[in-house]
């Protein structure tokens, strides 16, 4: 063989590889369309599908197909709608929930499914040993959170109570006007107790019951196959009560880790949805598929946390000076290509009707006068701010951003400090910073959601803010009021608070990101960026 | 040559043992645990993961039960997938990784050798500087460029071959394992110009020529032999590093494979599949490198009438 021909059997074994390839027919797409098979990007491969022991969004859009609360989510409007239970009463003190079970609900396994299930699936949710991260939904149930803290011992004092096997009543400590839309979220969600108990202790979190071969659900679906780092794919439930309205025939999830892999799966019709954009590349598809493109509202703020008791920001002067030097639509226009929305509060505006205060705006000379007045004109004598972020592109080209214009309209240095993500998680809470980036997406459409993480000493709250009006709104004030009005009021109040003492700059609210196949049918956009897959159809286009 | 190997073995032990040793403590110092999250976890809760994982135990406390249970083959629960053993992860991920490093390696020793071969018989011809630039070009670029260069071409423009996944849909393969395999292909090709090229040299391959025997024969069965030693010393680490080296393809492609949980794991804080990746990498990177002492020490002449003399 010649040098010559050793290049030709090279050549030849690419072409032969090639070929092998070429005859491809239709794209999963088009296959799926035909077939009512739904081929959604999940952004990551599942940590669990135990309903009490997940926590993220790709997990969340499983349960949703897999499992069924007492009450669902219209997903136009949000509005709370019949599920499991097929109707509701609420005492007019809005303390006492009764729900009545639909006589035809069941497990995947034939099972009835009762009050019990519910009972027995809350008690467990609320077992500590458990490590259910949600816990905190149910906190609003009466005695809920003493049960979990071990200050109660006996669950029967806690308010869930079962009066007949299809009459479920639920007690509250306070009226919570959202009570409705927690009960619809996963962590409200039944487990089969026949077969958690099977395969393992009932607070075990290292059993094979949610295994394809072991697992019941009520849901629209039901579990198929799940391998790992490949799909988790489910089909429709047979047994489901509404199976005579559930369109699609099968939903395959993938983890798509890499957004640049999934926009890449997408384009080449492997994927009717994707869990997101790459930023740079969504000029490009609204400019020519707009109809492709989902940028919508999301119920998220991204914002920066200030260390109240770091020197120079302790000054409630130089907080605002930070907020009101920032040109947050410039910011938003050219470094977010336009998708995100400017914020001037915490709370994404229209959260179900409550328009949040906007107290202040991009006001550089305000900014330099009120910078003056706390001590430091030109940003004279002003103690070294650093900005925290964690590894991330987007976090960095903010930072950078936020550095300039504190540079040119405040004459101030500002130092950068990018960590690691779990690094970071530990230099904020310790308060080891002076400025973090931070965001928060809301668990349900309330202003409270975004409100209640400041009070003095919450979880969340690592800015060491306190203020005692404040937190009277918040813990007391508020829920004992009764209507939906004089509780936005009262937010109203708390966020203008929040605004002008400013241990908290927010800067933009998320738009969620998406392209979806115009033959994806029946998923109207919304503010929680939920979806009802059993409302979902796939008309493929003529 | 057994007692060699045996030497090798044994010199295996202190080498794991310190590996181990190092990657328990280094993870656990480094800042941040694997239930630290965006949203503050309740205390309560946190306690009670932290007791199920034993994590509120003394460190070295831990260290030793985690040694107790290595030996008994137990790898131990992941901290982020409850419910999945470190084992069951390694399992689940391992074919698909070994698969494509099996391919990976195929692509680097078919085009490596061609490549190699190629520019040894006309050395510092316009053969071999092409050779040998496609070759350095294949080492500078990273994958992390060449793969998506390949999807954008073949995948996307072309319409040739599927973009990405593993099995799912026919040709799908192709592309990660040309991507992994473009960077040791191009070690492969450097190699075997050196190697053939100090062969080429020697007398024995001028009588060759001399007797009249064909350029064919004189190539593939009397040069090559000597001239791919430094290839055959190659592969064993080459095919270590790509099983271990997988993980920016395997993200890329969307190829399940262990190389994914690898990295993952690390920004997860999810210490035993740390540990258990690492301890069973660093046991097929001393196990591969053994392989390719033997079989080049059986290669060459030399070696082996040292070891046989030495045995």
């Amino acid at each position: 063989m010649t040098p010559r021909s050793a290049w030709r059997v090279a050549a030849l074994m690419m072409v032969g590889m090639l070929l092998a390839a070429c005859d491809r027919g239709h794209t999963r797409v088009e296959e799926g369309d035909a077939t009512g098979v739904l081929h959604f990007g999940n952004g990551t491969e599942p940590q669990s599908i135990d309903p009490q022991i997940a926590t993220g969004v790709p997990e969340s859009r499983i349960l949703e197909a897999l499992f069924e609360g007492l009450v669902g989510k219209d997903p136009a409007t949000l509005a709370p709608r019949p599920a499991v239970a097929e109707s509701w009463e609420v005492t007019p003190d809005g303390l006492t929930y009764r729900f009545h079970l639909r006589a035809d609900a069941r497990w995947s396994d034939g099972t009835p499914l009762t009050a019990e299930d519910f009972r027995w699936s809350w008690w467990r949710a609320l077992q500590p040993a458990l490590g259910n991260e949600y816990a905190y939904m149910l906190f609003p149930i009466r005695n809920a959170e003493a049960f979990l803290d071990g200050k109660i011992t006996d669950f029967s004092q806690v308010g869930v109570r079962v009066l007949d096997p299809r009459t479920l009543q639920v007690e509250l400590t306070a009226p919570t006007p959202y009570f409705l839309q927690l009960v619809s979220h996963a962590s409200y969600f039944p487990v089969p107790r026949h077969v958690v108990e099977k395969f393992g202790g009932t607070t075990d979190r290292f059993t094979a019951w949610t295994r394809p071969e072991n697992i019941v659900s009520n849901g629209p679906f039901r579990l198929a196959g799940w391998k790992l780092n490949r799909y988790l794919r489910v089909e429709k439930n047979p047994l489901y009560w509404d199976a005579a309205h559930v369109r699609l025939n099968a939903i395959v999830f993938y983890p798509t880790e890499n957004i640049a892999t999934e926009e890449r799966m997408y384009r080449s019709g492997q994927l009717h949805y994707t869990s997101d954009i790459p930023i740079d590349k969504i000029p490009g598809w609204r400019q020519h598929h707009p109809e492709q493109t989902w940028l919508n509202l999301y119920l998220g703020t991204y914002f920066y946390a200030l260390n109240v008791a770091k020197p120079g920001l302790t000054d409630v002067r130089v907080r605002r000076a930070l907020s009101m030097a920032i040109d947050r639509k410039t910011l938003v226009e050219t470094v977010q290509k336009g998708i995100n929305t400017p914020a001037y509060a915490m709370t994404p505006p229209g959260t179900l009707g409550y328009q949040p205060p906007k107290l202040f705006d991009f006001d550089p000379q305000q900014a330099r006068r009120l910078l003056a007045e706390a001590g430091y004109p030109d940003g004279k004598g002003m103690p070294p701010l650093e900005i925290l972020y964690n590894t991330h592109e987007q976090h960095r080209k903010i930072a950078v951003a936020l550095q300039q214009m504190w540079k040119k309209y405040l004459n101030i240095d500002v130092g950068l400090v990018n960590q690691e993500w779990k690094v970071y998680l530990d230099t904020r809470k310790n308060m080891d910073y002076t400025i973090a980036r931070f965001s928060w997406i809301g668990d349900y459409v309330d202003p409270n959601t975004f409100l209640d993480l400041w009070i003095t000493g919450g979880g969340n709250n690592d800015t060491g803010w306190s203020n005692a009006e404040y937190d009277d709104l918040i813990l007391h004030r508020i829920p004992a009021m009764k209507t939906q009005e004089e509780r936005f009021a009262g937010f109203y109040r708390a966020e203008s608070i929040l605004m002008s003492e400013m241990p908290v700059i927010p800067i933009y609210t998320y738009a969620n990101k998406h392209l979806v196949s115009p033959s994806v049918k029946g998923m109207p956009p919304n503010i929680l960026d939920y979806y009802s897959f059993k409302d979902i159809y796939l008309e493929p286009a003529r | 040559m057994a007692r060699f190997i045996w030497l090798r073995l044994l010199q295996a032990i202190p080498v794991l043992f310190v590996v181990i040793t190092v990657t328990f403590f280094l993870v656990r110092f480094a800042p941040g645990g694997p239930f630290d999250q965006e949203k503050a976890v309740i205390p309560e809760v946190k306690r009670a993961l932290e007791a199920q994982y034993h994590l509120d135990q003394p460190l070295l406390a831990q260290y030793g039960s985690y040694l107790r249970d290595l030996l008994h083959g137990d790898l131990g629960p992941s901290f982020k997938y409850p419910g999945r053993s470190v084992r069951e992860l390694i399992v689940a991920g391992l074919p698909a990784t070994a698969e494509l490093g099996l391919y990976a390696l195929l692509v680097a020793v078919v085009l490596g050798m061609a490549a190699g071969i190629v520019a040894a018989l006309r050395p510092n011809t316009w053969r071999d500087y092409l050779s040998m630039s496609v070759a350095m070009a294949g080492i500078c670029m990273p994958t992390l460029l060449l793969g998506p260069l390949l999807v954008l071409v073949f995948g996307i423009w072309l319409d040739w071959l599927p973009v990405s996944g593993w099995g799912d849909v026919p040709g799908d393969k192709i592309l990660p394992s040309l991507t992994l395999g473009a960077a040791y292909a191009a070690y492969v090709a450097r190699l075997t110009r050196g190697g053939m090229l100090e062969v080429l040299s020697q007398d024995y391959i001028r009588t060759a020529r001399a007797k009249g025997l064909p350029e064919r024969v004189v190539i593939f069965k009397h040069a090559l032999r000597g001239g791919i030693i430094p290839v055959v010393s190659f592969l064993g680490p080459a095919f270590a590093g790509l099983l271990s080296g997988s993980f920016v393809v395997e993200t890329v492609f969307q190829v399940p494979g262990l190389g994914r949980f690898f990295v993952q794991a690390a920004f997860n804080r999810d210490y035993t599949v740390i540990l258990g990746t690492t301890i069973f990498f660093a046991v097929l990177i001393v196990v591969f490198n053994l392989l390719s002492d033997v079989l080049a020490a059986w290669l060459n002449p030399r070696v082996r009438g040292a070891l046989q003399g030495g045995a």
